[in-house]
């Protein structure tokens, strides 16, 4: 402190005397070692204040007295700077805390993709923020049944992610990959009715391949409607099913359809991050997506989930508004 | 050596008269120009929450001698509302969007000890301490 005071009142004298540019700009350097060693605004000016007496014993009283009137002014600035300083380093902590929930929440959600005979899997989930309120849940017994979920949390960041655990561990509680379509969303929706925030609603998309007959099941609870394409028409079918989000009532019927997949078909099942993405010129047109998909409907499913991803990334450029997942399961032209 | 002497507090110039006696006993024990104006600035938020929140309370200043090291000693109470919440209040952010001024963590950090004893509908005694350097 005495040797930075020392220091103010070699310049200030050198400065008074040449008003050189160069005497500046070492008062500019010295700014930074005030603030480095956290020298307040005003203890600045009382430092001006005591160099001017120290240099100019003859000046006037009136002058060293509005140095007293700054003082008073400054303080403010001093305290607002250090709630500053206080408000940075509690930031930084919630960044480092945020980013080990992102890692917990990438353990804890982690989903296997499962190696399904005669069926292709494709999966690509990118979070907006650090944080996920999508999910996609895969069970299979990689012979006869393979289940497939895809959730949305109404909104995003840490009450999602939140949520999302919850739902991960109600589907884990359940044998789900036998379980109907109907009957998981109706076992989930009491899940999240029960103990989820009355604010917070989820959508589900839920289908069960059956091996056997080839049939896919399905199910939803207000979700986007996943996409079918069939080989031999060329043509998307949309696949919805009656039923109201997941807890917003616990008793709810959940209708459940079911269609036969050939060689060929595939499903695209999205969350509205997918859906609903936004560029400049406004939302996308949703025929996009088809042609996206029927462009590399030959391509193994992962390549396919990636080059929508990228394409519509890119239109936004990389900026996600919402988190974004995209599924596509697609019957394999093999003979199994 | 304990000396104290108070202001009651119900109008806003009561506030003045809080900070002229609390800077006339910070110079008298010898605090700087810069000190006292941070002791009268944290007189001057304290006496303004008891103006505004409580409606009227005291400011008491005493001069203190220990250890071999003079220091001042403030005392804000009311028989107020009392604070509900004593983190919020406590906390950065919650001040200076709610246009109080440098309020509790302004003054925390002005003085070198800080105290607040708070019980709803009964009422808040805070207490602050700067040493002399």
């Amino acid at each position: 402190m005495l040797e930075v005071k020392r220091k103010y009142k070699e310049m200030v004298s050198q400065y008074v005397n040449s008003q050189s540019e160069m005497d500046l700009y070492s008062g500019h350097k010295l700014s930074r070692q005030f603030i480095e060693k956290e020298i307040s605004p005003e203890e600045v000016i009382g430092i001006h204040k005591r160099t001017l007496k120290e240099l100019f014993p003859e000046m006037d009283e009136k002058i060293s007295h509005s140095f007293d009137f700054l003082i008073e002014v400054m303080i403010h600035y001093g305290l607002a700077l250090q709630e500053h300083q206080s408000l940075i380093r509690k930031q930084e902590e919630h960044e480092m805390e945020m980013n080990i929930a992102a890692k917990v929440q990438d353990t804890l959600l982690k989903t296997k993709v499962p190696n399904f005979k005669g069926l292709d899997i494709g999966f690509v989930s990118v979070p907006a923020k650090q944080m996920s309120g999508d999910y996609a849940y895969f069970v299979s017994d990689e012979q006869s049944y393979a289940s497939v979920a895809v959730a949305d949390v109404i909104g995003k960041g840490i009450p999602a992610a939140l949520c999302m655990s919850m739902i991960k561990f109600g589907m884990d509680s359940m044998q789900a990959e036998r379980s109907s379509p109907r009957l998981v969303l109706d076992i989930v929706n009491r899940i999240v009715e029960e103990s989820v925030d009355d604010s917070m609603f989820i959508s589900m998309f839920y289908g069960k391949y059956d091996a056997k007959d080839s049939a896919f099941s399905y199910a939803s609870a207000g979700h986007e409607p996943a996409l079918l394409y069939k080989a031999d028409e060329e043509k998307f079918v949309e696949l919805d099913a009656k039923g109201l989000l997941l807890g917003v009532q616990s008793n709810v019927l959940y209708e459940e359809r079911t269609v036969h997949l050939a060689d060929g078909d595939f499903i695209a099942m999205l969350t509205d991050g997918v859906t609903e993405v936004r560029t400049e010129e406004g939302f996308i047109d949703e025929d996009l997506i088809k042609e996206l998909l029927w462009k590399v409907k030959d391509e193994p499913s992962q390549i396919m989930a990636d080059t929508v991803y990228r394409h519509l990334g890119e239109m936004q450029n990389f900026q996600l508004r919402d988190d974004f997942t995209i599924i596509i399961l697609k019957k394999e032209d093999k003979k199994v | 050596m304990d000396y104290r002497s108070s202001v009651e507090i119900y109008t806003e110039w009561d506030i003045v008269a809080a900070r002229q006696l609390g800077r006339n006993e910070a110079r008298k024990i010898g605090f700087g120009t810069v000190d006292q104006a941070r002791i009268t600035t944290a007189i001057s938020e304290l006496a303004r929450n008891i103006y505004l929140y409580a409606g009227k309370g005291k400011i008491e200043i005493e001069r203190l001698y220990e250890n071999g090291v003079f220091g001042i000693l403030i005392i804000a109470s009311d028989q107020g509302p009392g604070i509900a919440d004593m983190r919020k209040v406590m906390s950065d952010g919650f001040t200076t969007s709610g246009g109080l001024g440098a309020g509790m963590p302004g003054v925390r950090r002005l003085m070198d000890e800080f105290n607040v004893e708070s019980e709803l509908n009964v009422g808040t005694t805070i207490t602050a301490v700067k040493w002399l350097r």
